[in-house]
């Protein structure tokens, strides 16, 4: 595993960009750019990262990046890599489709699982804040249960959807679950990624001040207690072999026992109001959950 | 040259393939679904050196059109209807971008009801998107208008959508004249750069938000907001006019055919009726109207190539002096007139010695439209010509209005 020191040291994400205080994407796609080397083209549909990148006619990224519709990235990437490749450049750059959870899992995984299914060659990464975010905190698809949005004002009914688990049941060469606290297991993903051909999908864990309720300043300290408590499972299935890797790792290394919920969600104002009832059928969740994952750790695959 | 029996369809990708596309999208619709299925067949041949990408739906076919220019390949794809209605938010996207992307159209009717046949419904849905609009009369004018918008598209960084009717067209065989790869080849150099090209040397945030005021960028130049990107795309499409007209004359130059410009003409001299309309209905009104002038009644045809930008000037000079213009629309803007009968009427208001502009609505969802129906609609607008009236209601063309029970 890389360590911090090691990350290479140009940065292509500057500062002073339009993200929020204490964005877990920012830290995220610092580590992205690092592990691309600025061999990439980006693709990226509305989204917070939009917002990131600047208005026109300034970027606070320094890599070629193309603007989509919400519902086509992965569809925009295909072309991209496609484009590229019939004009003689297809050696030269990765192409890497970059959307939320909502572009992910709810509007855009039509063209996600088609471009999965086609195994075209381009990275997808989706950025996990787990709402609509850059539309005011919206519920999606891949916002947890119990947590207030501003449509579902009592707390989400529904379990979020796994779409790692639906990458992997279109059986691409790669899945990995990352988070942004961790900025050296994203680099270490992203960088394997690049090294293959076919559709890899990257699911990166963000976590988001303004839409989950905390302080800024807590922002890495949250995505790391995400996973902490098993919330968030770090680990990657290459080419059908499943692993944990980083903070999971270890902590199944070191006897599988995780933190209790309890502390992730009392650090955060959208789970407030939630009864022993309803933290205890989380906990149950994130349980079955981890089970599973280290099951299926011990067996590789 | 080579002269193959060939359909509609297969003529739109005959002109795909001598304009040496690099990117194909592909998704199935009925009537266009043999267009991809023949290119599909090519390029596994290994006849045609493209990529080939069957997609899971129209909005990814005009999504991966859009990655795929934006990496400055040439591409292409083609759809119908409820298909075209689908990618519609990409359609917008494309021209937006000022991506050079060329789509054939075989027209056909939007859903609901379920109809697979042919109307002009779907192209005029998305007339106001910044899209060039060419109109084909014949399997000829379809090999030729593909190969002819890439050259159009490529010169002024916009989309053209090649319409041609669903089944009366696409389905129908024909001879048609294929130039030798060398001629086209001549007419149509490679794609150039695009506008913005990706290159991690110099990184380009492409398409990124542009608000309502104009900013200054890193370099302290004042660059425009959306608005006057937005006029800059405007006066593309009309400057479109001129190129398009031209380049029908540079084709003309490298194949010896005369195709398209922005309006074709039959018997205008002396008309007191002209009767107007695109795609196959022209080649049918031809027919009409020469019947018409054997009986003595002074009737012509101005067909539209190209619907979108309207070619305002070309019409109201070819109409001056006509008594009315009889304007046959295979599409409705429900609640007000045919589109075309309403930009026309719009193009002549106000112009000294402007015909009457009759709009008539036919062929919907494939209803047949007769030699009779058209010579009957046009003897009643000379009728009403003669006896001045300007304004009437929008005219059925072969709309049954007894024994049937909707």
């Amino acid at each position: 595993m890389t360590r911090i020191t090691e990350l290479p040291v140009e940065e292509r994400v500057l500062p002073g960009n339009r993200a929020c205080a204490g964005c877990g994407l920012g830290i995220g796609l610092r580590a992205v750019a690092k592990a691309l080397e600025g061999r990439a083209v980006l693709t990226v549909p509305a989204s917070c990262l939009t917002v990131l990148g600047g208005m026109y006619p300034v970027t606070s990224v320094q890599m070629p990046w193309v603007n989509c519709a919400f519902p086509s990235t992965a569809a925009v990437a295909t072309g991209i890599a496609a484009g590229l490749r019939a004009t003689g450049r297809g050696e030269e750059l990765t192409v890497l489709a970059m959307a939320g959870d909502g572009g992910t899992g709810d509007i855009g995984i039509q063209a996600l699982s088609g471009a999965a299914e086609r195994n075209d060659d381009l990275i997808y990464l989706c950025y996990d804040n787990e709402a609509y975010m850059n539309t005011g905190t919206q519920r999606s698809g891949s916002t947890p249960v119990g947590a207030r949005t501003t449509t579902t004002w009592t707390g989400k009914r529904e379990n979020p959807k796994d779409v790692p688990r639906i990458m992997e049941a279109h059986r691409v060469p790669y899945v990995a679950v990352t988070s942004a606290a961790f900025p050296t297991d994203v680099y270490d993903k992203v960088a394997k990624a690049r090294s293959m051909r076919g559709l890899r999908y990257l699911h990166m864990h963000t976590s988001c001040p303004s839409g989950w309720g905390f302080d800024p300043a807590l922002s890495v300290r949250l995505g790391k207690a995400a996973v902490e408590c098993g919330i968030v499972i770090l680990y990657e299935v290459e080419h059908g072999a499943f692993r944990l890797t980083g903070r999971s790792a270890a902590l199944a290394k070191a006897g599988g026992a995780l933190k209790p919920v309890d502390e992730y969600l009392a650090a955060q104002s959208r789970f407030r109001g939630l009864d022993a009832q309803a933290k205890a059928a989380i906990q149950a969740w994130v349980d079955e959950r981890w089970t599973e994952a280290l099951e299926r750790h011990a067996r590789g695959k | 040259m080579t002269v193959r029996i060939l359909t509609g369809n297969e003529s739109a990708a005959w002109g795909a393939r001598l304009a040496r596309v690099q990117v194909v999208a592909a998704y199935p619709i009925t009537p266009q679904s043999p267009v991809v299925e023949t290119i599909s067949a090519w390029v596994q041949a290994g006849e045609l050196p493209a990529e080939f990408i069957a997609v899971e739906s129209e909005h990814s076919a005009m999504s991966v059109c859009i990655g795929a220019s934006t990496a400055g390949a040439r591409t292409f794809t083609a759809t119908s209807s409820n298909g075209l209605a689908y990618m519609t938010e990409q359609i917008w996207w494309a021209a937006g971008a000022r991506l050079p992307i060329v789509m054939c159209v075989a027209n056909r009717s939007l859903a609901a009801p379920w109809n697979v046949l042919n109307d002009q419904q779907d192209s005029m849905s998305v007339r106001d998107a910044g899209w060039i609009q060419l109109h084909c009369r014949d399997n000829q004018e379809i090999l030729d208008t593909v190969v002819q918008a890439y050259r159009i598209a490529e010169r002024l960084n916009l989309p053209v959508m090649v319409c041609y009717d669903g089944f009366l067209l696409s389905h129908t065989a024909m001879p048609v004249e294929v130039p030798t790869p060398e001629a086209v080849d001549a007419f149509l150099p490679p794609r150039p750069a695009p506008l913005q090209v990706i290159d991690p040397a110099d990184p380009r945030n492409i398409g990124p938000v542009v608000i309502a005021d104009r900013r200054r960028d890193a370099g302290g130049v004042l660059r425009g907001g959306y608005m006057e990107l937005r006029a800059a795309h405007h006066e593309a499409l009309l400057s479109a006019l001129d190129v398009v007209a031209e380049t029908a004359d540079e084709w003309e130059r490298s194949t010896g055919r005369s195709t398209g410009g922005l309006v074709v003409q039959h018997r205008l001299d002396d008309a007191e009726v002209v009767l107007v309309a695109a795609g196959s209905l022209v080649t049918q009104l031809t027919l009409v109207a020469d019947g018409l002038r054997d009986r003595g009644v002074a009737v012509g045809v101005l067909g539209i190539r190209c619907y979108r930008p309207f070619p305002v000037e070309a019409l109201r000079e070819r109409l001056s002096g006509v008594r009315a213009a009889l304007v046959f629309d295979k599409a409705l803007s429900y609640g007000y007139a045919g589109p075309i009968a309403a930009d026309l009427r719009a193009a002549l208001y106000g112009v000294d010695g402007a015909p009457a502009v009759y709009g008539a609505v036919c062929g919907l969802g494939g209803r047949e439209v007769t030699p009779e129906a058209l010579t009957d609609a046009a003897l009643s607008a000379l009728a009403d010509a003669r006896a001045g009236v300007r304004e009437r209601a929008v005219a059925w063309v072969g709309r049954l209005s007894e024994e049937v029970s909707r």
